[in-house]
């Protein structure tokens, strides 16, 4: 057994199905801190030759996680919707890419393709795809998602305001989150990331976004980004829960490391829909990934960090949630070295997301210590635009103070909307435009008009 | 309304929070001195991951105590930042003689930010040796290239039975120069982070005093003796320091 492929007369063989998926992507440092990456060049492209004469049905048959251990791996192939795959049953993985890009994979078609398709799937034809194919595929995706407005919509990008503060002061989040809203930001959600995570204190703050939203009307949803058991926990003490959050992984041994299953997950999910707080939907799930958690949780079963993302979105998706952030850039240059690996990694987490049916956004990030700057953010943000990213996150200034990291500005929001013609969703921007933060066109009103509107409006 | 309030309605809203808010734009862009000035924060922030240690002066601050240095597995700092599991290993050739007795080794570790080791490591260890009397200290290891447990591999070497990691951490745009300290009961090879105690956010913008930061390390470590561990099983409460205001000590 093994997969091979002669190029220039060499020959590369490649042992197993999961060697040859890594040795396939494209190079980044957590393969290589792994031992999984290509060794040279060459081999790269040997292994993405055999990739592409692949069938995608081998992933129907053979495991990169085995199923016995891992309940990732099973929900994969149990819920498998096999009636939905046959457009693409009989294709190589390299037909598979080819038919993507074609004219023939409409809007319509990629739709009712998607519960077709198993994440090994979509991670292998996103290996022999450069960056310009993931985004022109990944733009013809429509994936919708609604709570208290409709996400998704052609010609909108999302936004989530994060208004976080290194010591949770109510104040101090209110100030960010006032600051934000004047550049329109806040769509996807109003969510805070606490520093101190227990139960008391994300409780503290939501009760305050609630007041907030509350007080201005505004249609949207809010979340404090705690663990999902404190999540339930809040639900049963009767705090104002929109958003149940939780980070999620690729194999089931990551996911116990986040201290999360999947029945946990339906649990808090269920929960949260009995509040029934939702106004135009139903989407209850905010989930949050990135490149590497399973390595760095030593749960990567010998597969590389592309592919068990994807699997992470397998897990989301049993969820239906409103919002999947890749949060790309944050993990650290371990596992995304630089500027040039955060920005392919945010696309092909965007198109695997967007292609298996997710309400795919992407937080674009980097930390001080990878070989990233700004400039590799307002490419990626670019892109994502491009792309059709279901939201992005915003932080006041780029910089968050609590996580320590850069993310986007409010501002970056601003230019998306200025630059490209993309609005917010449509309730969120009728209330922008009520509250006269908006002009007719879109454009902002003036900075300190707009603040003291709201703040006359307190 | 004020007419301060009027021409900057966020004035007011600037002192609840650090976060860089109301900062006005041009189009939908910053403005040219708010991009500056994130710039000049970024640049910090990554002179002080890549800026290399100043060895002799570290050794001039620590004197009278006694050094050693070692270099870790990782060569350079880009080789450092790519492969953390060298970083935790000791480089070829380091030799360090097992200590009879020793309770306690000393490291600092260069980590992300070597800035932070210059300007605090120094005087929290000299506030720290005087809080550990009557305990055996070995020589301060000064290490580079290195990653806290690194020092699990030093202080295996001495034989010690409880370690001390001064550590610089990961800069971000407001503080490049925070310190951490890392407290290791029984430390050797796979020892879980979670097995550890740590005291963070040394630094002069806000952050622990070089004193208090002292005060705490030296609590938890004579606790770790006592109980013979450390981790979420030990939670730091020692007390507030006795005396005047920490704040008003030199430091």
């Amino acid at each position: 057994m093994g997969y091979r492929a002669t190029l220039g007369g060499e020959t590369f063989r490649f042992d197993t199905l999961a060697r040859l998926m890594a040795a396939a992507t494209p190079a980044r440092s957590g393969d290589a801190l792994a031992g999984l990456a290509a060794q040279t060049d060459v081999e790269r492209v040997a292994a993405q030759t055999a990739l592409a004469d692949l069938p995608v049905a081998t992933f129907l048959s053979e495991a990169l996680v085995p199923y016995e251990v891992c309940e990732v791996t099973r929900l994969i192939l149990d819920t498998h919707d096999h009636k939905a795959f046959g457009t693409v049953a009989h294709m190589t993985v390299g037909q598979f890419r080819d038919w993507l890009l074609s004219d023939a994979a409409t809007t319509r078609a990629l739709q009712a393709l998607a519960p077709g398709l198993t994440p090994e799937m979509v991670a292998a034809v996103s290996k022999l795809m450069r960056n310009r194919d993931l985004i022109a595929v990944a733009r013809k995706i429509r994936v919708t998602s609604a709570f208290r407005n409709s996400l998704g919509l052609p010609g909108r990008v999302g936004s989530r305001l994060q208004p976080n503060h290194p010591a949770d002061d109510l104040k101090g989040i209110a100030a960010s989150t006032l600051d934000g809203l004047v550049y329109g930001v806040g769509d996807a959600v109003i969510g805070i990331n606490p520093a101190t995570d227990n139960i008391p204190t994300a409780t503290e703050l939501l009760r305050m976004l609630e007041d907030l939203r509350c007080r201005y009307d505004i249609p949207t949803q809010t979340c404090v980004l705690t663990h999902v058991t404190n999540t339930i926990a809040m639900i049963e003490q009767g705090a104002p829960v929109d958003l149940v959050f939780q980070s999620v992984a690729g194999t089931q041994a990551a996911n116990d490391g986040f201290g999360v299953s999947l029945a946990m997950l339906h649990e808090a999910r269920d929960a949260a829909l009995s509040l029934g707080r939702g106004t135009v939907g139903q989407n209850v799930m905010y989930l949050e990934t990135g490149q590497g958690s399973a390595l760095s949780a030593d749960a990567h079963h010998g597969v590389d960090q592309q592919t068990l993302e994807a699997r992470a979105y397998a897990v989301c998706r049993a969820v239906e949630p409103l919002l999947v952030n890749t949060v790309v850039g944050f993990i650290g240059p371990e596992y995304l070295f630089d500027g040039k690996e955060i920005i392919r990694a945010g696309l092909e987490d965007h198109f695997c997301g967007k292609l298996l049916g997710l309400p795919m956004g992407c937080d674009v990030c980097y930390t001080n210590h990878a070989e990233a700057d700004q400039n590799d953010m307002d490419v990626l943000m670019t892109l994502m635009a491009g792309a059709g990213v279901h939201f992005l996150i915003a932080v006041p200034g780029a910089d968050d103070i609590m996580l320590n990291y850069q993310s986007l500005s409010f501002h970056d929001i601003a230019y998306l909307r200025n630059s490209f013609g993309l609005r917010a969703a449509p309730e969120f921007e009728d209330w922008l435009e009520r509250f006269g933060l908006i002009t007719e066109s879109g454009h902002l009103i003036d900075g300190a008009t707009g603040a003291q509107r709201l703040l006359g409006a307190s | 309304m004020s007419d301060e309030v009027a021409r900057d309605p966020f004035a007011r809203l600037r002192a609840a929070t650090p976060a860089r808010i109301g900062l006005g734009r041009s189009g939908a862009a910053l403005t040219t001195a708010t991009s500056l000035e994130f710039q000049y924060a970024h640049a910090r922030a990554r002179d002080a991951v890549h800026r290399p240690l100043d060895i002799p002066g570290l050794k001039a601050a620590l004197a009278p105590l006694e050094t050693v240095d070692v270099q870790s597995a990782a060569p350079d700092r880009q080789t450092y930042l790519r492969r953390p599991d060298l970083g935790r290993q000791l480089g070829s050739g380091v030799v360090l003689d097992s200590m009879e007795g020793c309770d306690v080794a000393l490291i600092i570790a260069d980590g992300l930010s070597a800035d932070a080791v210059q300007s605090h490591a120094a005087p929290v260890l000299h506030a720290l040796c005087p809080r550990l009397m009557g305990l055996r200290l070995s020589p301060v290891v000064i290490a580079t290239q290195a990653r806290v447990a690194l020092g699990d591999a030093i202080a295996e070497r001495f034989g010690a039975r409880l370690s001390i990691v001064l550590v610089g951490e990961r800069p971000g745009l407001t503080v490049a120069d925070s310190l951490g300290a890392y407290i290791t009961f029984a430390p050797g090879r796979g020892v879980r982070d979670s097995a550890r105690n740590c005291i963070s956010n040394i630094h002069g913008q806000g952050g622990l005093t070089h004193d208090l930061a002292a005060h705490k390390i030296a609590w938890i470590t004579r606790e770790a003796l006592r109980l013979q561990l450390t981790g979420t099983g030990l939670k730091e409460e020692a007390s507030a320091l006795p005396g005047p205001n920490p704040d008003a000590l030199p430091s």
